[in-house]
């Protein structure tokens, strides 16, 4: 009942009128943002990064926070009504929600959604709040040896076992961890990997990380593909409101949803692609109404996926939080957030600095309602948004970019690199690269290197402090399963079905 | 990856995908270059500041492989990528639009800058006015200088137009105190 009281102080915190005021303004660029094709919370939050010069902590984590639970509702606006997922984790919600707004239904998929969001958004948030001190309580008693095994661990989860390829998803996250180390060593005072450029000294910024894949990256992808076809607006019809009926089939998707959700996110391996398409499958198993699925739009294979993704963006707070491990791309910038700070997340957080961790806990639930309101009553206003013309729109992004950019130092340099990663990011996302471990890889490297001198100057060097602890071996175990398993698994599959009737090329 | 289209017909090696594989075997390459590059102090025995670059290199050189294995074998690019044919004129109008855009944004300052990328993008994505663009261009150049100069504090090199706007916007605050 601990965690009543901190909340209590939390609330009191997130509802100055300034506060207020933060999570206004976060939700709702939050909401245009995830409406808007090309444009994520995480760029946005690394654009608005400079921001932490400026204002309290409380003040820039409940704008961050709110961008990050409004672009989960705004994903879902795009995704039902232009069938062009904004993120990975709303892919799913395409596959239903614009089948029912083709066949007239948009309305009430709008408003599963919205609503969907809302309660797994809170039942999420309330999961935070009281999962995270147990979690701490947890992590106290964690060595560097144990924080650089649970690091090992969620770099394979991120990059090796979600994704659709281990080799190509490990390849982004080493290319991070190359960018991680540009820059003087903290430890030695040496320089590595600058090339003996100066400009290079004080390391790639997150910002132009982030800015040249995300940005330029996209912006290059989208006009390469001029020729692939567009998708069309579905004009928005359909009452908002949703029938009995429809809200009979809603509420247990929204609650398998989020238990799916929740905890998969929590997990130190996040993504919310896998929790979406679990509860997709559910859904689509236990629906009454099967024969909507794939043809008119199925209401439950909106309700679920979407509360699964909103519950699953609350649990990455978690470790997030608790133990200054991020595990999507967001809240690795989130992290680097934290660090200009000079605040470090992790099981201190939660006595050092109670008034932000609980301030932001409670505006993620000032949010969530503000945003139910924003994403139902207002959905014309974002429809809108979407009519943007596709030229306007990229250029635009790019202004903001390179001024986001060329802020930082006001050096061309920066611009450089921007234009480079750019043309990595157009690459990666034509040849299936996932994004998100570059920026994980960069800004968590430094810390595993970090923890592991540290174990290793305690135990003088022993290397056996990484498998002499229980917990640090356990992590290791895992994270060696995570990388090896699925390949074991899937040839083991292979020798199975290919059993003396195999058909060549049938695989 | 599918390793098991070696027993269908034989399959056909990915020149983009080979060529991929090949720029990271290089960019391994120059991690190792960099880190024996790294002087390492005798007093830092124990983790130096060359052990974590070590394992990146090892770590990029044996993926490096394993793509060039998997180019070898036909290739991991989608269908529909595969499919789509590249527009390289909109792509390279776009790219000239962020290299005149990082060319002249010391000389003209960033918001003439930001108009001449803007009105390049815009005419690589296909939209043909261009005095529109500019309009718009100005706009949101000046929204996103203002924005981020002075509502962040960022600061952002100020050609002519910041120059004469600040002095301008600074005089009408004065005012408006008085």
């Amino acid at each position: 009942m601990e965690t009543l009281g901190h909340l209590a102080h939390g609330f009191s915190v997130a509802f100055t009128p300034v506060n207020l005021m933060w999570c206004l303004l976060g939700t709702t660029l939050g909401t245009a943002i995830g409406v808007l094709p090309g444009l994520g919370p995480a760029l946005t939050i690394a654009l608005l990064l400079p921001i932490t010069y400026q204002v309290a902590p409380e003040a820039s984590f409940i704008l961050f926070a709110g961008i990050y639970y409004g672009a989960m509702y705004g994903g879902s606006t795009t995704s039902i009504l232009l069938n062009t997922p904004g993120e990975s984790a709303t892919i799913v919600t395409a596959l239903e929600g614009n089948r029912m707004a083709r066949s007239g239904r948009g309305g009430a998929a709008l408003a599963t959604s919205a609503i969907g969001s809302f309660v797994a958004g809170t039942l999420g948030t309330l999961g935070v709040a009281f999962l995270a001190p147990v979690v701490v309580k947890f992590a106290l008693s964690f060595g560097p040896a144990e924080y650089f095994s649970l690091m090992v661990l969620a770099f394979i989860t991120v990059s090796a076992v979600l994704g659709s390829s281990s080799v190509r998803g490990l390849t982004s996250l080493f290319a991070g961890f190359v960018i991680g180390m540009i820059g003087v060593d903290l430890q030695t005072g040496q320089p590595r990997f600058t090339f003996g450029m100066s400009q290079l000294l004080d390391g790639v910024d997150v910002i132009v990380v982030a800015v040249g894949l995300f940005a330029v990256g996209e912006t290059l992808y989208m006009a390469s593909r001029r020729y692939a076809g567009k998708d069309e607006i579905v004009p928005l019809r359909g009452s908002l409101y949703m029938t009995a009926a429809e809200w009979a089939r809603s509420w247990k998707a929204w609650l398998r949803g989020t238990l799916l959700g929740f905890p998969i996110g929590a997990l130190p391996a996040g993504g919310a692609e896998i929790p979406t398409f679990l509860s997709y499958a559910i859904e689509k198993k236990l629906s009454k109404h099967k024969e909507e699925f794939g043809t008119v739009g199925a209401i439950e294979g909106v309700a679920g996926p979407e509360a699964a993704n909103n519950a699953s963006a609350a649990g990455v707070l978690v470790p997030m939080l608790t133990l200054g491990l991020p595990t999507s791309a967001t809240a690795a910038i989130m992290l680097s957030a934290f660090q200009s700070y000079g605040i470090n997340p992790g099981p201190m957080l939660f006595m050092t600095q109670a008034n932000l961790v609980w301030g932001l806990i409670a505006s993620l639930f000032i949010a969530n309602v503000i945003l139910v309101i924003l994403n139902l009553p207002l959905i014309g206003l974002w429809v809108r948004l979407l009519k943007i013309p596709a030229p306007q729109l990229y250029a635009g992004i790019l202004v903001f970019a390179t001024v986001g950019t060329y802020g930082i130092s006001q050096s061309p340099t920066d611009l450089v690199i921007l234009s480079l990663l750019g043309a990595a990011g157009c690459l990666m996302r034509r040849f299936d690269f996932p994004t998100a471990p570059v920026i994980i890889g960069m800004i968590l490297w430094p810390l595993a290197e970090a923890q592991f001198r540290r174990a290793m100057t305690i135990s003088n060097g022993d290397w056996s402090v990484f498998y002499k602890h229980p917990l640090s071996l356990t992590l290791l175990t895992l994270a060696f399963i995570g990388l090896v398993g699925p390949h074991i698994y899937a040839y083991v599959e292979r020798r199975r079905l290919r059993g003396p009737e195999h058909v060549p090329g049938d695989a | 990856m599918s390793t098991s289209d070696q027993q269908a017909a034989r399959p056909r090696l990915a020149v983009p995908e080979l060529l991929i594989g090949i720029g990271l075997l290089a960019c391994a390459g120059a991690v190792a270059w960099q880190t024996l590059s790294i002087p390492v102090s005798p007093l830092y025995s124990k983790v130096g500041p060359t052990v974590f670059p070590y394992i990146t290199m090892v770590g990029m050189t044996v993926l490096s492989v394993l793509l060039i294995v998997a180019a070898l074998r036909g290739g991991w690019q989608p269908e529909e990528e595969k499919e789509t044919p590249t527009d390289w004129k909109a792509m390279g109008i776009v790219a000239v639009g962020l290299v005149a855009n990082l060319v002249l944004i010391q000389p003209l300052g960033f918001t003439a800058a930001s108009v001449i990328m803007f009105v390049l993008i815009c005419h690589g994505f296909g939209s043909r006015r261009p005095l529109r663009d500019v309009l718009l261009g100005l706009i949101l150049a000046l929204a996103a200088y203002f924005g981020f100069a002075r509502a962040l504090g960022v600061n952002i090199g100020a050609g002519f137009i910041e120059n004469q706007l600040n002095t301008v916007l600074d005089s009408i605050i004065r005012m408006l105190r008085v």
